[in-house]
């Protein structure tokens, strides 16, 4: 695959490496002068492309209208977008994937057409989410349209769900619960299914109900 | 009109000034309070301090209510983000652009956006001078 990454930053550097050891054709393009230079010492000429991203005179030069994917890392949510709408909209590139620094920007970018965007923040927050024993709603994924994520969470004992049935729970008809891990045994639950404390749930859910199953789970 | 205008600088305390004097009711947004202040104690507007890509701060200008988007900041790309969430989120009837490259404003205008380039206007007018 032909795939163009914009921002040769920290992100943007270590993802060239690894994608050309895999065997793509890569190329990484990089407006600062000096840091283009350290990147073709480290990754070799054909590979990097000093100029600006957001340039569509760069875009043409570089072949973008034969790009399999472009993926936008720079610092900037708004450069980012930038080159993800240039190269759908303008060079018709079939995947575009942005970083995006503020999580919030993820429904702006999918309302726009951008097909993935990464959030660095997010990831993060999830991870300490994860590594900490807190009472917590984890956020795993965003679904694309409509602000829907999946979210996985414990059971908390004494709570509203702990020894009911799902159907009883009053969850909101934009949730769903679509998993329960009790122990060793994984299961999609129906509407008989009795909740208890410590089973892990993965859920669906709109941003809108997000805090009534945090209270029927979570208890907070 | 109620007019939301995105960068308090010279362009965009410009309009702000100009539009409440036509009679609208303009809102200035900046991340920078001295560049909204600057506008003066006598600004009969409204100021809201922020980044204007975030939608939160968008809302808190009223943009909901907007009749008018002018995205001015000195940032092509700040400018072309503010403006589709403008467009797109918020449904904003009017998004007008600031773009100083002449191409991404070219490009842009394409892809649907109202876009002005001050420098491609520049070339005109000195162009035109010349001609004369």
């Amino acid at each position: 695959m032909y795939l163009i990454i914009v921002g040769g930053g920290k992100v943007g550097y270590y993802l060239s490496k690894s994608l050309l050891a895999e065997g793509h054709e890569v190329l990484l393009i990089e407006k600062n002068p000096r840091r283009a230079a350290f990147l073709i010492d480290e990754l070799g000429a054909d590979h990097v492309w000093l100029g600006d991203g957001c340039d569509s005179s760069t875009f043409a030069q570089v072949g973008m209208n034969r790009a399999d994917a472009v993926i936008a890392v720079t610092g900037d949510d708004e450069d980012n977008l930038v080159v993800c709408l240039l190269a759908k909209r303008k060079f018709g590139v079939p995947r575009t994937i942005a970083r995006i620094n503020n999580p919030r920007n993820a429904e702006i970018f999918a309302r726009m057409g951008i097909d993935v965007t990464v959030s660095t923040t997010e990831i993060i927050q999830a991870q300490i989410e994860r590594a900490l024993p807190l009472r917590s709603l984890v956020h795993l994924l965003a679904l694309r349209r409509g602000g829907i994520q999946l979210v996985e969470c414990k059971v908390a004992p004494g709570t509203p769900a702990d020894g009911r049935m799902l159907r009883e729970l009053g969850i909101p008809v934009d949730a769903l619960v679509v998993m329960v891990v009790r122990g060793d045994q994984t299961f999609i639950p129906s509407g008989e299914t009795i909740l208890k404390a410590e089973d892990e749930i993965l859920a669906v859910t709109t941003p809108q109900s997000e805090p009534v199953l945090r209270r029927l789970l979570l208890g907070t | 009109m109620r007019i939301v205008i995105l960068g308090c600088g010279r362009l965009g305390a410009h309009l702000a000034r100009q539009f409440t004097q036509d009679g609208h009711e303009v809102v200035v947004i900046d991340r920078e309070r001295d560049a909204l202040e600057a506008l003066g104690s006598d600004f009969p507007g409204e100021t809201v301090v922020g980044m204007g890509i975030d939608a939160e701060v968008l809302r808190r200008a009223g943009i909901e209510r907007a009749d008018v988007f002018i995205a001015v900041t000195g940032y092509d790309n700040t400018n072309i983000m503010a403006a589709e969430v403008a467009r797109e989120i918020f449904g904003v009837p009017r998004v007008i652009t600031r773009l100083n490259d002449p191409l991404r404003a070219e490009i842009f205008q394409e892809l649907g956006l109202k876009t002005v380039s001050p420098t491609a206007l520049a070339v005109e007018a000195i162009r035109k001078c010349l001609e004369d």
